[in-house]
């Protein structure tokens, strides 16, 4: 029987991988999706707590619900994040992130 | 039952995870992602947590990875020419994932109240998502109209931001 | 109408007749100086009124600090025999001296300065006299200061009338540094500025003998200041840079007594400590003795007179740390106030006659020309002499008397003032209106207009019988005993043989003189150089001072403190830009690792 800790390690784990993709990608899409695994791996987290803290016989659905936002908001920052990189591409032509270095000191 | 399908599906979400990172063409990236979503979509029910579940493959991986895929063909993306790598950073940013997996692991296995098992739900169950709506317009109803709102200022943004000419 | 309300009015009503003119009357000469005479004259009824009444009583006004028991300055009128007294002397003075100015400035510009300044000024002494507690005269000294710089200053073009002013009023405020404190610590040993709290509270004085006697020479410092004592009396003679009105009313009947009229207030307290009295006595006798000396060798009409004042009122000074009751310095204050505002009022109508010259080696024989100024300086210069039959004998007669008594150094030095009084009064008789005209103005001199000839008829008649018995009853009485117990006779020849010696010692030198002094002593004549020892002092040590002050101002406040702490800000601030490379994933290592060190943090440190 998986226990809370490996949900958690797993949840860590894509994390991990998130924050990896983001700090060692140059290209910004793949960015954009190291960012979205991160946001997943936070709903992982969440609807395992929620499974194994019971309230009263039930699944904590609190956090449930809070997952349901996340996703929602998560939609809605990638379509209006991709509008950004779109226009950003129009601008530079190009989605090479060192390439996007001109708010320096 | 479960412990098979656990590690079944939550190593097939780490290995496409990493492959998300090391590939190099975006439209493989993408499709890898999608496979570590459904993945993911699987464990969620594994907990039990149906709706999520399932909402987790509608939005995500329908939605917002076939947008990631729209915008990939839209930028005319080809495979990323490999420059030269910074090593300062490469090092910099492996330290800190290193560093953070550590820390996470040190913490969750030193906590004994994370070595429980499954929990048995109590029977007679109503279904999941009834369970989920009962809470969510109950409690958080607020909140469930403001993200309503929420959308539709993003949607406005998104037509604002992709008009050809700024005026 | 009740008595309280004729004190207030008195005080108030010169005060609004100085707002008046200020605010009014700028163009119209016969209205500002109609309103000046009009409330002095106003004062001059209240202040016999209140006289005459005989009444005491304390009138509260209204509380200007009112911090319950821990602090409170009330503002209120005292009226007891020692104001009733000060208040005749002051307001008969006054109107004669501001009739008198109707002729002497007939001819100056700026009137309406004038006697503006001379209505604020009798508020101001009115306040001093009136004034029931230590602050509220602590607040009137100082606006008779400011009065006095007003009217010193009425030339301000002259550089030496500007300077005159600022140094009367800088010398007068560092007496009152010290009559600050003293102020301050009867406030803390007997916690009221009241004077009637401060003298009932003699007896538990006398058991702390140094805080008293600390006290009351820092209240005497106060004194030093304004009636021109040694070391702080330089600024007296300067002062004589004002219209004579001025000098005769401010710089001799009245403002510079108000330092006497102080040591009369804290009289009970004074007398309980022999050091405080010691050292009063000792340095009035000092400045009697050395401005005697210094007035020898004057040679401005009013320079002579402006040492003489300072000799008198070390005369006062002198008499207040000797004596058994206030009377006694007050009533040679009494007396002296008369006789020398009618010198300085003689000496304004011969500068008017002679077209504003002061050099009296440029004047003589004026005695013909100038017949009723002549008549009425010799009752003045008798009575400052201690001629028999003027009032200035009787008040000298017994401060010598009281100085016999009680400290034998002080009464030589007082006998030897006394000789050079009628010494220097002498030549300057025998020089101005004796013998012949020695210049060009002297020889058109021509007497002045009834103006100013009556005030001068009005003073001689006081200068003269102010010291009777029957007036000295009338005003002292009250206050305190004049007598001493045992005179011996020989003092009353002392007296009279000084007088003989200076009269006939002068008369033998100068009788025959001709265009310059016989005598010249360059010490004398340059004032033993105390004021360029002054001078010395100002510009090396206090110079020094303020080279240093401003060393630490500029490089230890302004460079260090203020721009060195800006300078760190900058150059954090410059250290931290470096960080904004430009680079998003350089941004993120940063954010990830913050994240990663605060948890770190969070979970090991506790």
């Amino acid at each position: 029987m998986p226990t809370l800790a490996n949900y958690l390690i797993a949840s860590g784990l894509l994390f991990a991988i998130g924050l990896g993709g983001v700090m060692l990608r140059r290209s910004i899409i793949i960015i954009f999706m190291g960012l979205e695994m991160m946001l997943n791996a936070a709903n992982l987290s969440l609807v395992a707590f929620s499974r194994y803290g019971l309230v009263g016989g039930h699944q904590n659905y609190d956090a449930q619900v809070l997952v349901f936002f996340i996703i929602t908001v998560a939609a809605a920052e990638v379509a209006v994040g991709l509008a950004i990189i779109v226009s950003l591409y129009r601008a530079r032509q190009t989605t090479h992130v060192e390439d996007l270095d001109s708010l320096k000191f | 039952m479960l412990q098979v399908a656990f590690w079944f599906f939550a190593s097939l979400m780490v290995l496409f995870g990493t492959c998300v990172v090391l590939l190099r063409n975006p439209v493989s990236c993408a499709m890898c992602l999608v496979m570590s979503f459904i993945s993911l979509a699987a464990l969620f029910v594994t907990l039990d947590a149906n709706f999520i579940g399932i909402i987790q493959v509608l939005v995500y991986a329908g939605a917002v990875m076939v947008l990631f895929l729209f915008i990939i063909m839209l930028l005319d993306l080809r495979t990323e020419k490999s420059r030269r790598l910074n090593f300062g950073a490469t090092v910099g940013g492996v330290l800190v994932i290193v560093g953070f997996l550590s820390i996470m692991t040190q913490v969750i296995l030193a906590n004994p109240a994370f070595a429980k098992t499954l929990p048995p739900l109590a029977g007679n169950q109503v279904s999941d998502v009834k369970l989920v709506g009962m809470t969510l317009f109950h409690s958080f109803g607020l909140p469930f109209e403001v993200v309503g709102v929420l959308l539709l200022s993003a949607t406005v943004g998104v037509i604002v931001l992709s008009r050809k000419s700024l005026r | 109408m009740h008595l309280s309300t004729i004190a207030w009015i008195t005080l108030v009503v010169p005060l609004v007749a100085a707002a008046l003119i200020v605010l009014v009357t700028r163009t119209s000469k016969p209205f500002a100086a109609g309103l000046a005479i009009l409330s002095a004259l106003i004062t001059f009824v209240g202040g016999w009124t209140l006289f005459v009444s005989g009444a005491s009583g304390d009138f509260l006004g209204f509380n200007w600090i009112d911090f319950g028991d821990a602090f409170s300055i009330p503002f209120g009128l005292a009226l007891d025999p020692l104001s009733r007294t000060m208040l005749v002397v002051v307001t008969t003075i006054a109107p004669i001296v501001f009739i008198y100015s109707l002729g002497y400035m007939k001819d100056e510009e700026g009137y309406w300065r004038y006697f503006a300044g001379l209505a604020l000024f009798l508020f101001s002494m009115l306040g001093i006299v009136l004034a029931d507690n230590l602050v509220m005269m602590f607040i009137f000294w100082e606006l008779v200061g400011v009065s006095s710089y007003i009217l010193i200053g009425h030339y301000f073009h002259k550089d030496s009338a500007a300077d005159a002013a600022k140094q009367a009023f800088l010398v007068n405020r560092i007496g009152d540094f010290g009559f600050m404190l003293g102020i301050l610590l009867f406030w803390v040993s007997t916690g009221s500025f009241k004077f009637s709290a401060l003298n009932d509270s003699a007896g538990m004085f006398a058991q702390h003998p140094t805080l008293l006697g600390v006290a009351c020479v820092l209240i005497f410092c106060g004194t030093v200041g304004k009636s021109a004592q040694f070391p702080l009396h330089v600024w007296l003679p300067n002062s004589m840079e004002g219209p004579t009105p001025v000098s005769s009313l401010l710089h001799a009947a009245t403002m510079v007594a108000a330092g006497v009229y102080l040591l009369a207030r804290i009289f009970p307290i004074l007398s309980v400590s022999p050091e405080a009295s010691e050292v009063v006595a000792v340095t009035g006798a000092i400045t009697a003795l050395g401005a005697g000396i210094l007035a020898t060798q004057q040679d401005d009409i009013k320079g002579i007179l402006a040492y003489s004042t300072i000799s008198q009122l070390g005369y006062m000074v002198a008499g207040a740390g000797l004596a058994v009751s206030a009377a006694l310095p007050m009533f040679h204050l009494f007396t002296h106030a008369f006789f020398k505002c009618l010198l300085f009022l003689t000496a304004g109508s011969v500068i008017l006659g002679m077209h504003h010259e002061q050099n009296i080696w440029k004047m003589g024989g004026l005695k013909n020309k100038m017949p009723i100024t002549f008549l009425t300086y010799c009752c003045g210069m008798l009575a400052l002499s201690g001629c028999y039959f003027f009032s200035g004998h009787y008040s000298k007669d017994l401060i010598m008397a009281c100085s016999w008594e009680h400290h034998r150094a002080v009464f030589w030095m007082l006998v030897v003032a006394a000789g050079l009084t009628p010494f220097y009064m002498t030549r300057q008789a025998l020089v101005v209106f004796f013998g012949n005209p020695r210049s060009e103005h002297a020889k058109h001199a021509h007497e002045s207009p009834l103006v100013m000839l009556v005030p001068l008829i009005l003073l001689a008649i006081p200068a003269v019988i102010a010291g009777y018995p029957f007036v000295e009853h009338a005003f002292f009485h009250e206050i305190g005993s004049l007598a001493e117990p045992e005179i011996p006779h020989f003092i009353e020849i002392i007296f009279g043989a000084a007088f003989f010696l200076g009269i006939g010692a002068a008369a033998l030198i100068y009788r025959k003189v001709g265009e310059k002094d016989p005598i010249r002593i360059p010490a004398f004549e340059n004032r033993f150089y105390i004021d360029d020892f002054y001078f010395w002092i100002v510009r090396r040590i206090q110079g020094g001072f303020a080279r240093l002050c401003s060393f630490l101002d500029r490089w230890f406040i302004d460079g260090i403190l203020v721009r060195g702490s800006a300078t760190v800000v900058w150059t954090l601030g410059f250290a931290l830009r470096f960080l904004q490379v430009g680079n998003l994933q350089a941004y993120a290592f940063f954010f990830g690792a913050g994240v990663v060190g605060l948890i770190y943090l969070l979970i090991h440190v506790r």
